[in-house]
């Protein structure tokens, strides 16, 4: 079945009537035969990209549903690669805005502004994929590497993302989401779930990020009200990289050394994870700080679990105004756990201290702080959030 | 290629082109007439035209090769306020079918075409022809497909995955201009995951063209409203910068900037019916800008375009940076002015 495209043959046959591949090469004009085989490709098509490095100076799109992209590989001998360090247009290396996309084994680099980015493309997989920026941490790098948005059924798993300017993994705006086995290296925020819903962020390793893990909610966009997101089984290690985010975004904000921070969210669980060396805080609880005027928008971390995870050093240069004063009242460094006080329904149940820095209302001031070490108060534990799975069928496209 | 797929293809081909010829022995129209099949992407006995016709002039929107002289039933428009791309001339048209009645029942006044219509705009610089780009109204839905003109300005061939090339505009600065692929063509035409047009709305079309129109029998009557976009060619005489600057972004940037549209997710509104402050973007901090925020911390700073993001992303070419994304490697300078001119009139304390 698989067969060389050609401009010519394809564009003579309207419509194959049964799923076909349509393998690239890398080389001459690769990225033209590769942008027209997404455009004429059917329902049901792969594009295979052999192995190799395709120079690429626009960004690549696909508008048709039911696509596979394979490559060879993602890193090491055998890979594809799309390679965007000469792109000229568009503000992404590679657009989905299509359902039932498969996105899998190669690798995105230096794209100049996102990676990957999908919007409103339900059940996508991206799968094996690397996306880079080679150079490391620069304020110049694009924003995000892996970029679903406004999207339900999104699975992200076993891939790796280096030198996001903003998240190396993020995932907005969307419903039902599953981010596992992924390594996430040297981001501003490692793995970032925002304004979404139903989300499980496992077994990933995210190290020498600025932030490992950010749960947040921003007011005034098409879908707010972020919640039921299991944080769990994650190594969120050594995220003590200066933040390098440009200003004005919120991840600009997110002190170095943050492992997992939670932000006007309900209904977040962090368990079993191993928190290590991350020099503000393992665990923090924040309220969104800005002022808005959405009235559908929650601002509080609500309804929190923090419960048998595993703690390494830590807190001990927290990265924010004061932090240092706040690390010396408690003996040096900040405790595992920290929240700015305007949290509900907080459960912490590993046994560590949680500071709290006292606020009492949304949008105080931190210079007005009050630190303490929280107790928490008497409750019936809360139950776990239902598992997250896929629609039936998708995860066999991998097969 | 497959011969299954030929075979069924041929088939299908046969008797729609049975069909054709019957319609046309039954009109026996002998004047030039636009190709309803072609734009309709109906396979021909002929072959000739496809889901994707190659050739420009297979549709026959034009008396002529070089795409000078439309024919009957083409009929030409201009807004009042453009979308700036590059400084190209743009020549556009309505194919409005036999017996076919538009209205004004879209979205924002949105002229609605019914299927059969088409919409072609040619990209120019001066007298040479760079590209002509339609919007097709298919029985399944608009369907957009750019097509680049040849050197000697005789045919124009589809370019389904766009084009690059250095030009020199008319005033000597030599631009790298973009065609835009069948993608990036919906990426600006795209509502609710549907390709739309976009332009043609009442607000931003002459009293004069509607009354044409109304005469002609192409429109049951005026629309109500109509001709409220300021005339940005004659903007000197426009005494409200804000109602020139919110006509500039609702053209250039509110097909995307806009609930259903491709940076829906932005939260960021620019349509002109957009009255919340918060929604066009005033003191409202960037969601998934990056490095497009250029360490700014608003889209809109009230008295202050250098600290407005807005300001900044019109003044970028660089990919990542620039808005538009798509369809512009050179700077507004006019609109650049007109905006700033807007957030600088901004009362900060409001």
């Amino acid at each position: 079945m698989t067969r060389t495209v050609l401009a010519a043959a394809l564009l003579a046959s309207a419509a194959p009537v049964w799923a076909d591949n349509h393998t690239i090469a890398p080389g001459e004009g690769a990225a033209e035969r590769l942008q027209e085989a997404l455009i004429l490709a059917e329902p049901g098509d792969t594009i295979v990209l052999e192995a190799g490095r395709y120079e690429l100076t626009e960004g690549l799109s696909l508008d048709v549903e039911g696509v596979t992209i394979r490559g060879a590989g993602m890193e090491g001998d055998t890979q594809s690669i799309l390679d965007f360090t000469n792109q000229q247009g568009a503000g992404e290396g590679l657009l989905i805005t299509s359902d039932d996309v498969t996105l899998r084994d190669f690798a995105v680099e230096n794209a100049k502004g996102d990676g990957i980015k999908s919007k409103d493309a339900d059940n996508i997989i991206y799968h094996g994929l690397r996306v880079e920026w080679t150079a490391g941490p620069k304020a110049s790098n694009g924003a995000y590497g892996i970029y679903p948005v406004e999207s339900t059924n999104v699975l992200v798993q076993d891939s790796y993302v280096r030198g996001a300017s903003d998240a190396g993994i993020y995932v907005g705006q969307s419903e039902n989401i599953i981010v596992r086995r992924n390594r996430v290296v040297e981001n501003v925020a490692g793995i970032e779930i925002e304004n979404s819903n139903f989300a499980e962020v496992t077994e990933n390793l995210t190290t020498k990020n600025t932030g490992g893990i950010l749960v947040f909610d921003l007011p005034g966009l098409p879908k707010v009200g972020g919640g039921s997101v299991l944080v769990a089984r994650n190594a969120v290690i050594d995220n003590n990289t200066d933040n390098f985010a440009p200003e004005g975004n919120i991840v600009a904000s997110v002190p170095a050394g943050t492992g997992v921070m939670v932000m006007a969210n309900t209904n977040v669980q962090v368990l079993e994870n191993a928190l290590v060396n991350n020099d503000t805080s393992h665990v923090m609880l924040i309220a969104y700080t800005q002022p808005y005027t959405d009235q559908r928008y929650q601002p509080r971390p609500v309804d929190v679990v923090v419960k048998d995870n595993v703690y390494g050093t830590g807190g001990a240069k927290p990265d924010f105004e004061g932090g240092a004063m706040i690390a010396g009242a408690f003996g040096g460094a900040l405790p595992p756990v920290l929240t700015d006080g305007l949290h509900q329904g907080l459960q912490v149940f590993d046994a560590v201290n949680v500071a709290t820095l006292g606020l009492t209302k949304v949008g105080q001031s931190r210079a007005e702080a009050a630190p303490s070490l929280w107790t928490m108060p008497d409750a019936d534990p809360a139950e776990r959030l239902a598992r997250v799975t896929m629609p039936d069928g998708m995860e066999a496209r991998l097969q | 290629m497959k011969l299954s797929g030929g075979i069924i293809l041929s088939a299908s081909a046969l008797a729609m082109g049975l069909s054709v010829s019957l319609n046309t022995s039954a009109g026996a129209a002998p004047m030039h007439r636009v190709n309803a099949q072609a734009v309709l992407g109906v396979e021909q006995l002929d072959g000739k035209t496809s889901k994707y016709p190659r050739r420009l002039s297979e549709y026959g929107f034009f008396l002529d090769k070089a795409g000078r002289l439309p024919a009957a039933r083409v009929i030409p428009y201009a807004l009042n306020t453009a979308l700036y791309s590059d400084g190209a001339d743009k020549l556009r048209y309505i194919f409005l079918p036999d017996g076919a009645v538009m209205s004004d029942a879209g979205e924002g006044g949105l002229l609605d075409l019914p299927v059969g219509s088409a919409i072609v705009k040619t990209f120019a610089f001066g007298e040479t022809y760079i590209e002509t780009r339609l919007l097709l109204h298919r029985a399944d839905g608009w369907l957009a497909l750019p097509y680049k003109w040849n050197e000697d300005q005789s045919e124009a061939t589809l370019a389904l995955v766009g084009a690059r090339m250095e030009l020199t505009r008319p005033d000597g600065e030599t631009i790298s201009y973009q065609i835009p692929n069948k993608n990036q063509c919906k990426q600006c035409h795209v509502k609710d995951k549907v390709v739309t047009p976009i332009g043609p709305k009442s607000r931003n079309l002459p009293r004069e063209w509607f009354s044409d129109q109304a005469s002609a029998g192409r429109i049951e009557a005026i629309p109500a409203v109509h001709d409220t976009v300021p005339h940005w060619d004659a903007r000197a005489e426009v005494a409200d910068t804000g109602s020139l600057a919110r006509g500039y972004l609702d053209v250039n940037c509110a097909h995307c900037h806009q609930p259903g549209g491709s940076a829906s997710n932005s939260g960021l509104d620019l349509r002109w019916e957009q009255w919340d402050p918060y929604a066009v973007g005033i003191a409202k901090p960037p969601v998934a800008a990056g490095r497009g925020a250029g360490g700014h911390k608003v889209s809109i700073a009230p008295g202050d375009p250098d600290a407005s993001i807005l300001v900044y992303r019109m003044s970028s070419t660089e990919p990542g940076v620039a808005m538009p994304e798509l369809g512009r490697s050179t700077n507004d300078a006019e609109g650049i002015s007109v905006i700033r001119q807007w957030v600088e009139g901004m009362n900060p304390a409001s």
